[in-house]
C-alpha cells in the first residue's frame, strides 16, 4: 500500500465504542475522546502519511472493532 | 469480593479469575506433555486436561510449565471444577476473538468455574449490584457509558500531577524509615488506594479509616472472616459516602454519577467494583513488577538510564506478568473459533498468561524486554468489557517505576529471590510482601 498517494478513509463507529481510549492513546493525532462519555471523536478521517502508521495500529488494537479504515474506496473494520 | 478488575471494566481485567489451590497441589493432566500432533479434534478417548495453576512452583513471572504444554494448540478442550467440559483458549489469536465476540457472554450465572474456588459455590449467582465485569449488553453498556466519561486518556492524564505528589510522599516515609521497607505496604498499596480515594472523592479525614479496612481485605494472611468484616466494612462506608456526596455533591466520580437516576445501591456497588478492580491490580503490578526489573538488572539500568522508556517498559511488564488471569466466557450460542465449534452453553476460559506469551504474537515471549512494542497484550482484557481503568493504571506505573528507580539507586532485594512471598491463592497474582533495601545517601 503505498500511502503517499493513496487517499486513506477513516470511519468511527461511536454505537460500538467501550471507551477504553486506546485510539487517543495510540493515535492522538487521529483520535480523541468527548468528554460526556469518553466516547471515540475522529479528528481526522483522512489522516496525512506521517499519521498513517499509529492511525491503523489503533484500529487493530481498539477492543470494540468501533474503528474502519477503508482504502481503495473498500472499507474493512479492523480488528473483530 | 466481586471478583475481576478492570474488566474490563476497571483497572485491569475481567475476571471472574480462579483462586489458584494450595501450594503444592498443582492441578495437572495425565497428558500434560506437549503432544505434537495436528489433530485438532479431541478424541472421544482423550481425557481433557484441567487447568494448570500454581505459577509460584516455577519461576515466579512464568506460567506454570504444564499451562505451557497446553498451548501447544491455541484452543483445546478443558475440564472444569464441576465436570463440566468447556474450553481453554492460549493462542492470543483464538483469545482475541473470544474476548471481542458479543455472542460470548460475561454473566457469571452463566460461566463454570476452571478450579474450585474454596468458599464459592459451584453455580455462581447473578453478579452483585454495580458489578457491571459479570453483565452483557445491553445492561453492560448503560453501566459502562455512565462512567467511560471519568476515565479518558485526558483525565487521567490530569491525575499524574497527583500520582506524582502521592510517590513522592510514600517515597519520602520509605526513606526515613529505612532503609529496608516492605514495598507493597510502602509504595505499592498506598499509591493505587489514594488514587481511587481521589476518583472516589474519600474525603482526607477518612482515608486512614479507609486504607486500613483495604488493606486487611487484601490481606493474603488475614482470615476468611476478618477480610469479609472489613469488606462489609467498606461497603457500608461507601453506602455513607454516597449519601454525602447526595447531599454535598464534590469533584469526582460518585458525585458525578448521583446526577445520573443510578440508586444509592448501584452507586455503592460501583464504588466497591471501582475498588476490587483498580487496587490489587495495580497495587501487584507495582510490586510483582519491581521484582522482576531486581531480577532482570539490564533492563532496570535501561530503565533508570532513560525514564523516557516507562511507557514502554509498562506495556511489556503488563504482558510479561499477567496479573488478573483468567478471563472467563460462556458461548450463547455454538461459535466457531480456530476451526473447532464451541457449543452454546459452554465455557471458554482465556488464559491471559498464556496468550501474552504466544510466540506467534511476540517473539521470544519468555524474555523481558523492556524495548519491545508490548502492545496488544490482552492484560486489560479485550472486547466491551475492556478495563475501564487501564489509563489511571498506566499513568500510575509510569510515575511510580522511574521515580523509585531514581530515588534508591542502590535499590535491591533484602531477602534472597526465592524467598519473596508469593501469592498462591489469590484472584490476582503477585506478591505478599517485597523486602526490599538501599544503602543510605
Amino acid at each position: 500500500m503505498s500511502d503517499r498517494h493513496e487517499p486513506l478513509r477513516i470511519e468511527v463507529d461511536r454505537d460500538r465504542c467501550a471507551g477504553a481510549g486506546m485510539c487517543a492513546l495510540t493515535a492522538p493525532e487521529v483520535f480523541d475522546q468527548d468528554d460526556e462519555e469518553g466516547l471515540v471523536v475522529l479528528l481526522r478521517p483522512d489522516p496525512p502519511p506521517e499519521h498513517r502508521p499509529t492511525a491503523r495500529m489503533a484500529a487493530g488494537l481498539c477492543p470494540a472493532g468501533a474503528i474502519t479504515v477503508g482504502e481503495n474506496g473498500d472499507a474493512e473494520r479492523a480488528g473483530p | 469480593m466481586p471478583y475481576d478488575p478492570p474488566d474490563t471494566d476497571t483497572t485491569t481485567v475481567d475476571s471472574p479469575t480462579a483462586d489458584t489451590p494450595t501450594a503444592g497441589s498443582t492441578t495437572t493432566a495425565d497428558n500434560t506433555t506437549a503432544d505434537t500432533t495436528t489433530e485438532i479434534t479431541t478424541t472421544a478417548a482423550e481425557e481433557p486436561p484441567t487447568l494448570p495453576t500454581g505459577r509460584h512452583t516455577g519461576c515466579p513471572f512464568d506460567p506454570p510449565a504444564e499451562l505451557t504444554a497446553l498451548s501447544d494448540r491455541p484452543l483445546r478442550r478443558l475440564r472444569y471444577a464441576d465436570g463440566h467440559t468447556g474450553h481453554l483458549a492460549t493462542g492470543h489469536a483464538a483469545a482475541r476473538a473470544i474476548l471481542a465476540d458479543p455472542r460470548f457472554s460475561s454473566r457469571y450465572e452463566l460461566l463454570h468455574m476452571p478450579v474450585p474456588v474454596p468458599g464459592m459455590p459451584a453455580e455462581l449467582p447473578p453478579a452483585p449490584v454495580g458489578d457491571i465485569t459479570g453483565l452483557d449488553a445491553p445492561e453492560h453498556t448503560r453501566y459502562r457509558r455512565l462512567l467511560t466519561g471519568r476515565f479518558t486518556v485526558r483525565r487521567m492524564r490530569q491525575l499524574t500531577e497527583r500520582v506524582e505528589r502521592f510517590t513522592a510522599e510514600c517515597l519520602d516515609a520509605m526513606e526515613q524509615a529505612g532503609p529496608t521497607a516492605d514495598l507493597v505496604e510502602a509504595l505499592a498499596q498506598p499509591v493505587p488506594a489514594l488514587m481511587i480515594c481521589e476518583l472516589l472523592g474519600v474525603p482526607y479525614a477518612d482515608r486512614d479509616r479507609f486504607q486500613s479496612q483495604v488493606a486487611v481485605i487484601f490481606d493474603q494472611a488475614a482470615d476468611a472472616e476478618a477480610r469479609g468484616g472489613a469488606y462489609a466494612g467498606l461497603l457500608q462506608y461507601l453506602n455513607e459516602l454516597v449519601l454525602a456526596k447526595r447531599a454535598e455533591p464534590t469533584d469526582d466520580l460518585l458525585s458525578d454519577l448521583t446526577a445520573s437516576d443510578l440508586t444509592d445501591e448501584e452507586l455503592a456497588g460501583i464504588g466497591g467494583l471501582l475498588l476490587a478492580a483498580g487496587l490489587d491490580t495495580t497495587a501487584n503490578m507495582l510490586a510483582l513488577g519491581t521484582f522482576a526489573l531486581l531480577s532482570n538488572p539490564d533492563q532496570l539500568d535501561a530503565l533508570r538510564a532513560d525514564p523516557g522508556l516507562a511507557g514502554q517498559a509498562v506495556e511489556e511488564l503488563l504482558r510479561y506478568l499477567s496479573v488478573a488471569d483468567p478471563i472467563l466466557r460462556a458461548a450463547l450460542e455454538d461459535v466457531e473459533v480456530e476451526g473447532e465449534t464451541i457449543r452454546a452453553g459452554e465455557t471458554v476460559t482465556v488464559s491471559v498468561q498464556a496468550a501474552n506469551r504466544d510466540p506467534l504474537r511476540f517473539p521470544d515471549p519468555d524474555r523481558l524486554d523492556i524495548h519491545r512494542k508490548a502492545t496488544g497484550h490482552l492484560s486489560f482484557g479485550h472486547g466491551a468489557h475492556q478495563c475501564l481503568g487501564q489509563q489511571l493504571a498506566r499513568v500510575e506505573m509510569a510515575v511510580v517505576f522511574p521515580a523509585l528507580l531514581a530515588r534508591f539507586p542502590t535499590l535491591r532485594l533484602a531477602v534472597p529471590p526465592q524467598e519473596v512471598p508469593l501469592r498462591e491463592r489469590s484472584n490476582i497474582y503477585g506478591v505478599i510482601s517485597l523486602p526490599v533495601t538501599w544503602d543510605e545517601a
